[in-house]
This record gives structure tokens, C-alpha cells and sequence, in this order.
């Protein structure tokens, strides 16, 4: 069936004028552009900050000093060894939750799939500070759980692990899902008629089929525990890790230099990913070739129940969590006056501009979401589909791997020194909601480029193959054949930049003018001002967009989408 | 796309609408976020022809976001931002010299003694105890008179102060000590205090609003959050320790940069008025200008006299041994625990 799409798709692509544009200088010349936009809203900003790192605070030549310095400091190893012991946990916690949530949602006939993929995406969906909230409130010293913890204390490493788990849990399970949506239904039928049992499909096809999005889910966690500073300073009490260390050199102190320097540390991962991630991507076969045919589940009722109490467990838990920290934000006093009120949703009491910061942060999210998707989508297929200009691709994928590894704050201090010098034309953008629209879209670059990635590279390269074959340009292939079968990533790619947008803080913290502040910034300000029921409130109108946004995409696909990629179900007849 | 431009519309009007007749002035500040609209109010009262235009964060971002920006300033003014940090400020050269009318009726503690007049204070902030009965009464302990009440046994794990290296007012309280009790005094009193604090905090306030809600017993913070919190209905007392505290000052300038310098003088004349400090007093219980005293709910009465002599310079030049010192006796140890 798949086959003949594309063998009807490509004789009215070949008409002369398609080949009247040069391919390989069109490919190059987006290439190029591709690294040059990079280049500007990610290596640029980066490399002015680390020049800082060589810097003394006075602006003098420092030299490797800073380095020096930092290395003997005491509680350096403790940080380091705290940052890799709570990131290694959470990894090994969320990827096989995820992984069984995600294998769940597409391997299976559970029911609920839509609501269940939205509701898991829940944390994704609130300001990083609400869980913190939320675990306070639930395992805190006055939290009606305490008990739980066995008289251990919530604020250290068993909070932030548990916080990092709720966090970053969406993040893997997009991934995944992405990973595992699409398949190649004909392995599953070839293991069925050679009577292969169950778990030994699930080795032989299934893992080795979901290595790279396992891999890069693993890393993309990993990173993420590393360099978040939100939830170790909400909840972390004594536990010093090193994205708190960037947090006090930076705000605490106004050291630069050494801000930089700590940044400098967690980009190790970060280039780690990046090598291991070519390692892998030699040996990573794609999934979805022209004769593919998508796996669908057969009802299975055994199956399909524990696959659903598993994943409303799941849920369930996740769920509960924000479901406190939502009714937190009706509470008068919280532990001393528990009756209810909705005085805390009348934000202008707390905050001088009221509702404003929420609308500020609708329209950037909103262009966030518009142009990043296509901006990410268009340029993961360059760097993947083109065999064109190997430097440039390469070049333009290394810096697209880089922002998940560089702590909001310190990307942000990037983007005052880099946008703001008086040397820099494009200093006018500074303070507008366009800078914080790049800034955002430049800090979630990976996760959207890995998911946009791992969908294409699952997308036989005998596409592309024959249509150069038949003089196809590239453009065409992608818009009749990559785009149309990516769709369903295309929008997932616009929600995750959307909601992302709403809830960001670290970066666009010190990037914000008078008249654009964003609500997720009112949030952090309600919550120091002792205002912590309305800093929830803030925060759950914040989560219901969110997942309003997440339940249009729902319809759209159960609507739209899910009719428009029928083809590539067999037909029930044959 | 068209809710977007619409909304982009309803955003842009009515700013469009006032610039037109006033005179934008960016002021940087770490004022809270209920003082600023009687700020502005006042502000605008006495110059008219000028709109005040708020950048509000906590005081150790906005430094740092002043700081980052310094090649190329954004703001016109810094307003209710720490001295310590306008004192930073002032030795990079980026605020304007300029000596308010004024000044001289001010206390001699709030006017700028440094180099070129450039930064007048306006109000104090002093380091308490944020201390929660309610949780107290249930281990029995009494509400602290004086600091050394704070290293009973029965506290210890329950109180939490600010990490003097990412909080300005961590550091206040630190340097309060060795100033108020002498180095080897104060560093034997943080040894103490060490064993009962269950954490370093990395914010001014949190170990105040921790206190208020009752997850900590005692919260080290400052004079204005705990009467804050107290005012909301957190069973709390707001102590001055009587054997004297540390403190920080708010004070404003104008930067070195700005276009608007005949504005912002007006404005930063207005600052050392007895009308504007008696705004300042309706949210600090000490402020600039002798004899005004209009004490704010739930403010510990005995504020004024508990603060120690308190040395600017000695804090800023000193900061970095404290803070070597402070990491190497307590850093260690505390990841430890």
C-alpha cells in the first residue's frame, strides 16, 4: 500500500520545472542557514558567556584561574557526586516507567489512550514549582503523608528525586512514544508465525527497535536532572548539587566568571550525549521502509487491563500530586486556616499587573509554537534526509544537542551579554517578547529536535533514495512523503513548545521588560512574596491551558490526523 | 492567527495611549510586590510627568541582571534595591553622582559616605527571627529573647536561615554577628547554631515563609517578611534579638546612562522628602528621615535600638574572606549530615 502512494505521488513530481532549481545548491544553502540561525540564537550567546569564564568578576584576564579556583573548592565533589547520584536514580526510575507507559499507550488495545498520554503529560504542563508546592504539602513537615518518609525528611535527595521523576517523566515518555509509534507491524507477524514467544519478540523486536529512543530518552533525563536549579532550591534544603552551585555564583554572588565556569562542567553531558548518540545512530536501522505496515494491537483483554491499571497507576499518582497542589490554591492559610476561597485567584491583589503576565506569556508561547515547530521540524530533515554538506549537518546537530544541557540561568545571562552589548545590531530586540520567544525556543532546541529526529530516522532512506532516482527534489519527498507521515510529531512537537513557553523561568529571568513579564515569572515572585496559594492559582491556570492545548491536539488527531495516516493501515479487507 | 494579533492589539494599546503624554522612567527594584503601586502613586504625585515603569525581581537577580547589563544599561534608575548592592554599583562607576535637596535632614546612616555622592538610603532592613509558636508550644520551647536562645537542644534540625552565599540577607545576619559579637565570638556562636539548623537555604525569605507555615520552627530572615506573614494569619513572632542584628539598607540612585537625568533628579529629590518616607514607613518600621515613626502592624517594637553599628564598607570588603571561611566551616560538614 505504501509503495503505491509513493509510486502515485512521484510521476506528477517530476515535471521540468522541479529540476529547473539546482538540489544540492537549494540543500546547501538551507544547511548553511540552518547553522547560521543556530549559530546566532545558541553558539553565540554561549560563547560570549564563556569567554566570561576566563574573565576575573572585573573584567580582567583571568585564565584558567577560574577553573583553578572552582576545582578546590570542598564542596565541589560533594556537588558533583550529589548531581550524579540524583540524576543516575531518576534515570533509572522514569525510563522504564515511561517505557511501560509508553509501550502501553501504542503496543496495546487499552482504552483511554488519548487522556491517559495527556494526562501523563501533566507535569509537563505546570511551572516546575508547583510540584515543589505540591510535595510540601503532601510530604512536608505539616504534610498529611509525612508519615511515608519513615521520619527521613523530604527536603534533600529523596525531594528532588522525587520531584526530577514527576518532572521529567513527560519528557521521556514523548520520546518514547515517538520510539515506539512507529513500527513495522510485519516483524510482530513474522515472530507470531515462526511462534516466537512473547518475551522473547519483546527483546529480539521491540528493544532493539526503541534503542534510540531509549538512549536518547536516558540522556535527555539525565540532562535535565543536571541542570535543573528550580526544584534542588524549592526542595533540596541542605543537599547542594551543581546546578545550585551556577544558582548562588550567579545570583548570590554576581560571579560571572565563575557562573560560567560551573555552567562550562554541565555541558559535559551534554557533548557526551552528542558522541554517543553518533555511536548509535551508525548502527540504528530504520524501522518504517517502504514495504512497512504500522503495528496494530489486537485486543488482548488480559493484557489490555493491566496495561490500563498499570498506566492509571501511573496517572493516578502523577495526577494526585498536581491535584494537591491545584487545591492548595483554594485555601485560605495553609495548615492553620484550611477553609476554602477563591480570593487567590484575584492575582491583582498580589501582583500589580494582575492577569497581565498571562497573556504576555499566551502570545509568546503561542509564537514559540508557531514558528519553532517548523524551524525544528525542517531542520531535523535537513540534518537527517540531505547527504549533502556532512560538516554543516554535522556542525548544526552538535548545536542542536547543546541547549538541554545548559542551565536556563546560565543561557539567559548569555543572552544579556550577547543581546544586549551596545556592539550588537539586534540589541533592539531587547526586553521584547520576540527575544523571549528565541531565547525559549533556543532552550527546548533538543528534546523537540531529538523527538522530530528519532520519528524521521524511523522513515526508510529508500524514500529519499527513490525519489533522487527518479529526480524528485527533496522538497517534494518531504512535503508528500516525511511530512505527511510525521504529521502526528509535527503537532506533538507544537504542544510541547507551547506548553514549555507557558511555564519557563530560568532562562527568560533576567530577559524580561516592564511591559513583558511572563506568568510563570509572576509565579516565582507570588511564591518569595509568601503568597504560595496564589502562586498555585497562577500556576493551575497555567496548567488547565496547557491542557487545553493538549486535548485540542487529542481531537485533532483522533479527527483529522488518525484519518489522514489511514493509508498506512493495511486495508480491513485485505 | 487572528486571536493573536488581536491580542497583541489588546496589549499594546493602552501603553501606546499613556506614553504619549509622560515620560517613561525604567526603574530597577526589589521592592515587593504590594509596595509598587503605592510607590508609583507616589512617585508620580510629585513628578507628574513622569510614568514609573517597573523591573521587579529579588534582589540578588536584579543585581545580577543590573550587572549583566552594565555595557549597556536598561535602566534609568535602581529604587528599593539593597546598599550593599548600589555600593557595588557605585565603585564600577555606573551611577550618576548626584546629591538629592535634602539629604542633609536624612540620618547619617543613610546617606552615602563612600565616594561621590550617588545613592541615598531610604529605609532599614533588619535580620529576625521568624519564630512559630504554635509548632514551638508543641516541643515546649519559648520564644527567643536574645540569639544564644536559639542553640537549645529542643531546636535542633527545626531552624532554617538563608545561605549566606546565594542571599544577601544570609550574609547580613553572618556579618551581623561577627560585627555585633566579635570575629572569634561570632564564629563560636555559628559553630553552635550550625548543629540546630536544618538547612542553608538558597532565598531571603524562604526560611521565614517555611517558619510561617509551620514546616520549621524558626526562620532567620528579615523585619518586613515576617510582619508580612504574621499579618496574614501565620502564628508567628516576629524577634529582634536584644543583643543586636545585623542589617541591610534600601537606597536608591540614578544610573550613570540614563536620558532622562533631569527626571530622574526630581524623582530621586523627591526620595529624601519627609512625605516620601513616610510612604517608606508604612511598610519599614526604621526609615530614613529622623522622627518619622508610623510603625507598621506586627513589627517587633524594639527594631531600632537592637541594630548594631553596621559597617557598609566592612561588609563589602570583607566578603569574600566571610564567605571563604564561612563555606570551609560549615560546607563540608553540612553536606555530610
Amino acid at each position: 500500500m505504501a509503495r503505491t502512494i509513493v509510486a502515485a505521488a512521484l510521476p506528477e513530481a517530476v515535471p521540468a520545472r522541479s529540476r529547473a532549481l539546482p538540489e544540492n545548491l537549494v540543500g546547501t544553502v538551507l544547511v548553511a542557514g540552518l547553522c547560521l540561525l543556530l549559530v546566532l540564537i545558541i553558539a553565540l550567546p554561549l560563547g560570549t558567556l564563556l569567554i566570561k569564564s576566563l574573565e576575573t568578576p572585573a573584567g580582567g584576564l583571568a585564565g584558567l584561574d577560574n577553573f583553578r579556583t572552582y576545582f578546590s573548592t570542598p564542596t565541589l565533589v560533594d556537588a558533583l557526586l550529589n548531581s550524579l547520584t540524583v540524576a543516575t536514580t531518576t534515570v533509572a526510575i522514569v525510563v522504564p516507567l515511561a517505557f511501560g507507559y509508553a509501550y502501553a499507550l501504542t503496543r496495546t488495545a487499552m482504552r483511554f489512550k488519548g487522556v491517559l498520554l495527556a494526562l501523563a503529560l501533566l507535569p509537563l504542563f505546570a511551572p516546575s514549582l508547583l510540584s515543589g508546592i505540591a510535595l510540601t504539602y503532601i510530604l512536608g513537615n505539616q504534610g498529611f503523608l509525612r508519615g511515608m518518609l519513615f521520619g527521613r525528611t523530604v527536603y534533600g535527595p529523596i525531594g528532588i528525586t522525587i520531584a526530577e521523576c514527576l518532572y521529567s517523566f513527560p519528557h521521556a515518555l514523548i520520546i518514547l512514544v515517538t520510539a515506539l509509534g512507529l513500527s513495522d507491524g510485519r516483524l510482530y507477524e513474522a515472530a507470531a508465525a515462526m511462534g516466537t514467544g512473547r518475551l522473547r519478540t519483546f527483546v529480539t523486536v521491540t528493544l532493539p527497535g526503541a534503542r534510540y529512543g531509549l538512549v536518547s530518552a536516558a540522556f535527555v533525563v539525565f540532562t535535565l536532572v543536571v541542570t535543573d536549579f528550580g526544584i534542588p532550591k524549592v526542595i533540596g534544603g541542605q543537599y547542594s548539587v551543581l546546578a545550585t552551585d551556577a544558582y548562588r555564583q550567579v545570583v548570590g554572588q554576581q560571579n560571572f566568571p565563575m557562573g560560567a565556569v560551573v555552567g562550562l562542567l554541565m555541558l559535559v553531558p551534554a557533548v557526551l550525549a552528542f558522541a554517543v548518540d553518533r555511536l548509535i545512530q551508525r548502527r540504528q536501522s530504520s524501522l518504517l521502509s517502504a514495504r512497512s505496515v504500522p503495528y496494530e494491537a489486537k485486543p488482548n483483554p488480559v493484557r489490555d487491563r493491566l496495561s490500563l491499571a498499570y498506566a492509571g497507576l501511573v496517572t493516578g499518582v502523577v495526577v494526585a500530586t498536581y491535584g494537591v497542589a491545584v487545591w492548595a490554591s483554594f485555601i485560605r492559610y495553609w495548615p492553620y486556616n484550611l477553609s476554602l476561597t477563591l480570593d487567590h485567584y484575584d492575582f491583582a491583589a498580589a501582583d500589580a499587573d494582575g492577569w497581565g503576565p498571562y497573556w504576555n506569556s499566551l502570545v509568546m508561547a503561542l509564537s514559540v509554537a508557531g514558528i519553532g515547530t517548523v524551524v525544528v521540524f525542517c531542520g531535523a530533515y535537513l540534518i537527517e534526509k540531505l547527504k549533502l554538506f556532512p560538516t554543516g549537518r554535522a556542525f548544526a546537530q552538535l548545536l542542536a544537542m547543546l541547549p538541554l544541557a545548559v542551565p536556563g540561568l546560565v543561557l539567559g545571562l548569555g543572552y544579556v551579554f550577547f543581546f544586549n552589548a551596545p556592539w550588537n545590531p539586534l540589541n533592539v530586540l531587547y526586553g521584547t517578547l520576540a527575544l523571549l520567544a528565541i531565547n525559549t525556543l533556543a532552550h527546548y532546541y533538543t528534546v523537540a529536535h531529538v523527538t522530530a529526529t528519532t520519528a524521521l530516522k524511523q522513515i526508510d532512506p529508500e524514500f529519499e533514495s527513490v525519489s533522487a532516482s527518479l529526480k524528485v527534489p527533496f522538497w517534494q519527498t518531504f512535503r508528500r512523503v516525511s511530512l505527511p507521515i510525521c504529521m502526528p510529531t509535527v503537532l506533538e512537537l507544537a504542544v510541547y513548545l507551547f506548553v514549555n513557553a507557558m511555564t519557563t523561568v530560568s532562562a527568560v529571568i533576567f530577559l524580561y521588560g516592564p511591559d513583558t513579564k511572563l506568568a510563570a515569572i509572576a509565579i516565582v515572585h507570588m511564591d518569595e512574596a509568601g503568597t504560595t496559594a496564589t502562586a498555585a492559582a497562577m500556576a493551575s491556570v497555567i496548567m488547565a491551558t496547557a491542557l487545553a492545548a493538549r486535548l485540542l491536539l487529542a481531537l485533532v488527531h483522533r479527527f483529522v490526523i488518525a484519518r489522514a495516516q489511514a493509508w498506512r493501515r493495511r486495508e480491513v479487507s485485505a | 492567527m487572528k486571536a493573536l494579533a488581536l491580542l497583541i492589539l489588546a496589549l499594546a494599546t493602552p501603553v501606546a495611549a499613556e506614553a504619549a503624554e509622560r515620560t517613561k522612567l525604567t526603574i530597577y527594584t526589589a521592592l515587593e510586590n504590594d509596595q509598587l503601586g503605592p510607590f508609583k502613586a507616589g512617585i508620580e504625585r510629585a513628578v507628574p510627568e513622569v510614568e514609573v515603569v517597573w523591573v521587579r525581581d529579588s534582589t540578588g537577580v536584579i543585581t545580577a541582571r543590573f550587572l549583566a547589563e552594565k555595557d549597556n544599561p536598561r535602566a534609568d534608575m535602581v529604587l528599593g534595591l539593597a546598599a550593599s548592592s548600589l555600593l557595588m554599583f557605585e565603585k564600577q562607576g555606573l551611577l550618576a553622582v548626584y546629591e538629592p535637596k535634602g539629604v542633609a535632614a536624612l540620618k547619617p546612616a543613610f546617606r552615602d559616605s563612600f565616594g561621590p555622592y550617588s545613592w541615598t538610603g531610604t529605609d532599614a532592613s533588619i535580620g529576625v527571627v521568624c519564630f512559630n509558636v504554635a509548632e514551638a508550644e508543641k516541643d515546649g520551647v519559648k520564644t527567643p529573647v536574645r540569639w544564644a536562645d536559639l542553640l537549645v537542644p529542643a531546636l535542633k534540625g527545626k531552624i532554617v536561615m538563608p545561605h549566606p552565599t546565594s542571599s544577601g540577607t544570609g550574609y547580613l545576619l553572618v556579618a551581623g554577628w561577627l560585627q555585633g559579637m566579635g570575629e572569634e565570638a561570632g564564629w563560636a556562636f555559628m559553630d553552635k547554631l550550625h548543629d540546630n539548623i536544618a538547612a542553608y537555604l538558597h532565598s531571603g525569605s524562604a526560611p521565614c515563609v517555611q517558619a510561617a507555615r509551620g514546616e520549621r520552627t524558626a526562620g532567620l530572615s528579615l523585619d518586613m517578611r515576617g510582619a508580612a506573614e504574621k499579618t496574614k494569619g501565620a502564628p508567628l513572632a516576629v524577634v529582634v534579638p536584644s543583643d543586636g542584628t545585623g542589617w541591610d539598607e534600601e537606597a536608591y540612585a540614578i544610573v550613570a546612562t540614563t536620558k532622562q537625568l533631569e527626571l530622574a533628579r526630581k524623582v530621586a529629590d523627591w526620595g529624601a522628602t519627609k512625605s516620601a518616607n513616610e510612604l517608606y514607613a508604612r511598610s519599614y518600621a526604621v526609615v530614613a528621615y529622623p522622627g518619622v515613626a508610623t510603625m507598621p502592624a506586627n513589627y517587633p517594637a524594639n527594631a531600632e535600638a537592637a541594630m548594631i553599628k553596621n559597617d557598609l564598607g566592612w561588609m563589602a570588603d570583607n566578603r569574600e574572606r566571610v564567605l571563604a571561611e564561612w563555606s570551609r566551616r560549615y560546607e563540608a560538614k553540612a553536606a555530610k549530615k
